[in-house]
């Protein structure tokens, strides 16, 4: 769940309120406010869209988690994504291989599973 | 409702939700000459399960041969309930469509020299659409969820009341005709981004009397780990181990199906089950955080290495996301039975193109294109032809909005854990019989009846409770649908009738205080 929005990094553009796919936020004096915690689905789309890389959203999507150092963290879905590029700049060029690599998974699942009940 | 209404709006094609079906139907709607208006619950470009997941499309080139052939695999896979026309409609359309979010959206390579059109990530894929979608016209009302629909006094559907949540207040859109596109309906059950996905168009549509077909066929399941719901890539190579590290035998998914959900179900009751990746295939590893870059984060922020340690891991409900249930159609323009309305995308049945088998993946997104362009088509030049017609409109919501009784603090969150219960409680959905579907039907019935007697809400608190009973009812509708087909067919598996036994039926399901079956023969067997 959305666990920290860090005021001297945010600009307050509200952005993070506008795309919330779940109405989380709420407009606020200097941040945006965590209003409605309880409907955080742990999403990221808050991280992703925030261009100050000002969101942290913790792991758990059931739990508050208290006192996780969020700065090693900012703005690496974002740059994963290479959200910021162009569109040309061939970023989603792995993207293919998201297919064969989940056959390839369940090819080697099924092959270990063989075996075992082979050597039983 | 009626009160306090302060947004009126009047369009010739509202669209209730804001997903990728949606956003098809709003770009041909708007094409058609049609002025549109996009009302969705969340934000257009992050709600939903697209924006999270990564959809593959039903991908085959304009090859006579090679679209029969997969066209005949696909109706294999559908048992006699699929309809190769739809398929073939699909397919088409698809092919035809899909490259037009170019400006748009950053395609890849195909590693041969070519553009890689048929995977698409989520989350460019929905920025993509609404950029699209803003570009022809269409106006987009975030954080705009609807309530109920209108009629006119000719009958018709004639748009939809909701509320603006950042405004706070009411909305009222008049429509010549109504497209919901408001998704599946994942009961809650956590699976990554379907918070949103409670099935409120299948309630909406309840109201003004459209039944649902397919809704036996599930339930679908993904696997993650036990504190977050993600995209399921790097688990297929997975193998299980109860807390003692002993290994579990589940058999694999390929082969087992329904069986290794039910052996990985049954060892979560027994206590955690934990998953070790090290045998993912090695070619992932460093390419995993390219792929899905949403993947790595909820280990990496609790500085797990997922494809090294070992974590629990949950099973969360698909619904009818994956399941194959919706609002049934009424002809291949995807009209509902209620005129004015129509029905894409999750929200409608994927009996059509999936049969008994999974609406996931592939055909399901070449389903929620395709029918989002054929509805919204056919909505711009039905509104069109009636422009100018106006008659006055009364709302047909009831539950939650007009209680037949007095008014009663509704607890939700217990109604939510009975739902969560039922659907995916893990010691009775995977060996289901007729007292099984019984005894839930009962219960949820008695949930029903209180809801439908004493609950009332208005504003957002209207929103929730509005949610709550689509919830119940998506529940109702499941279990009836499954009770009634006594056999085991594709995703529907029962211990007390193992069997396809046939005849092969359709089966609708309709009605909220009173659940009724109709069974069909399919036309297509």
């Amino acid at each position: 769940m959305i666990a920290q929005i860090l005021a001297d990094k945010c600009n307050n553009c509200a952005q993070c309120v506008n795309v919330c796919p779940t109405f989380v936020l709420d407009d606020g004096p200097h941040v945006p406010v965590v209003a409605r915690l309880d409907a955080c689905q742990t999403c990221y789309m808050c991280e992703l869209y925030c261009d100050q890389d000002a969101i942290y959203v913790a792991p758990d999507q059931f739990a508050v988690e208290p006192g996780a150092d969020p700065l090693p963290h900012l703005g690496v879905i974002r740059r994963d994504h290479g959200w910021d590029r162009p569109g040309e700049a061939g970023h989603l060029d792995e993207y293919r291989k998201l297919g064969p690599l989940l056959g390839a998974g369940v090819e080697i699942a099924a092959r270990r599973y063989q075996a075992q009940r082979r050597s039983v | 409702m009626s009160i306090g209404v302060t947004l009126q709006l009047e369009t010739d094609v509202l669209i209730i939700g804001g997903g990728m079906a949606a956003g098809w139907a709003a770009i041909a709607a708007a094409q058609g000459g049609a002025r549109v208006i996009i009302a969705d619950k969340g934000y257009m470009g992050t709600s939903g399960v697209t924006a999270m997941g990564g959809p593959n499309h039903w991908w085959i080139g304009p090859d006579k041969a090679r679209r029969e052939e997969a066209i005949a695999r696909q109706s294999e896979k559908a048992q006699g309930l699929g309809d190769p026309e739809w398929m073939a409609r699909i397919l088409d359309l698809t092919w035809r469509t899909l490259p037009s979010l170019a400006p748009h959206y950053p395609f890849g390579s195909d590693g041969a020299g070519g553009t890689y059109y048929s995977g698409v990530r989520g989350s460019e894929y929905m920025r993509a659409m609404r950029l699209a979608a803003l570009e022809a016209g269409v106006t987009v009302l975030d954080h705009h969820p609807a309530l109920e629909l209108l009629r006119d006094d000719e009958g018709r559907v004639a748009g939809a009341r909701g509320h603006a949540l950042r405004a706070r207040q009411d909305w009222e859109i008049r429509s010549h005709a109504t497209i919901l596109a408001t998704g599946g309906n994942a009961f809650r059950s956590g699976l990554i981004g379907s918070h949103t996905n409670t099935g409120d168009g299948q309630l909406m549509a309840a109201e003004a009397g459209v039944a649902l077909s397919g809704m036996e066929f599930g339930p679908s399941w993904s696997i993650s780990p036990a504190w977050a719901s993600t995209r399921t890539l790097p688990y297929t190579g997975a193998v299980y181990y109860d807390a003692d590290g002993r290994e579990l035998d589940i058999p694999p998914s390929r082969a087992a199906g329904h069986a290794h959900h039910r052996a990985l179900g049954h060892a979560m009751l027994a206590g955690p089950v934990m998953a070790d990746l090290s045998h993912a295939p090695e070619a992932l590893r460093p390419i995993l955080r390219h792929i899905q870059p949403f993947t790595p984060a909820p280990f990496e922020r609790r500085g797990i290495d997922l494809f090294r340690d070992r974590f629990p891991v949950k099973l969360f409900g698909e619904g009818t996301i994956r399941g194959t249930g919706g609002l049934d159609l009424a002809d291949d323009e995807c009209r509902t039975s209620a005129p004015g309305l129509f029905a894409i995308g999750d929200a409608a049945t994927r009996e059509l193109v999936a049969g008994a088998s999974s609406g996931g993946g592939a055909v399901n997104s070449a389903w929620a294109l395709s029918s989002g362009r054929i509805a919204g088509t056919a909505a711009a030049r039905e509104s069109l032809a009636r422009k100018g017609a106006s008659a006055p409109v009364h709302g047909l919501g009831r539950i939650a909005i007009a209680p037949h009784q007095a008014d009663r603090a509704i607890d939700a969150a217990a109604i939510h854990r009975a739902v969560d219960h039922e659907i995916h409680g893990y010691a009775h959905v995977f060996t289901r019989d007729e007292a099984s579907y019984a005894a839930s039907g009962e219960r949820l019935a008695a949930i029903w009846g209180e809801l439908s007697a004493h609950g009332r809400a208005r504003g957002a608190a209207l929103v929730s409770l509005r949610e709550t009973a689509a919830l119940v009812a998506g529940a109702r509708w499941t279990i009836a649908a499954a009770r009634g087909r006594k056999e085991s067919r594709g995703l529907h598996q029962r211990a007390d009738h193992p069997e396809a036994t046939g005849p092969t039926h359709r089966q609708l399901v309709s009605g909220l205080d009173t659940i009724r079956i109709n069974t069909q023969q399919a036309e297509f067997a």
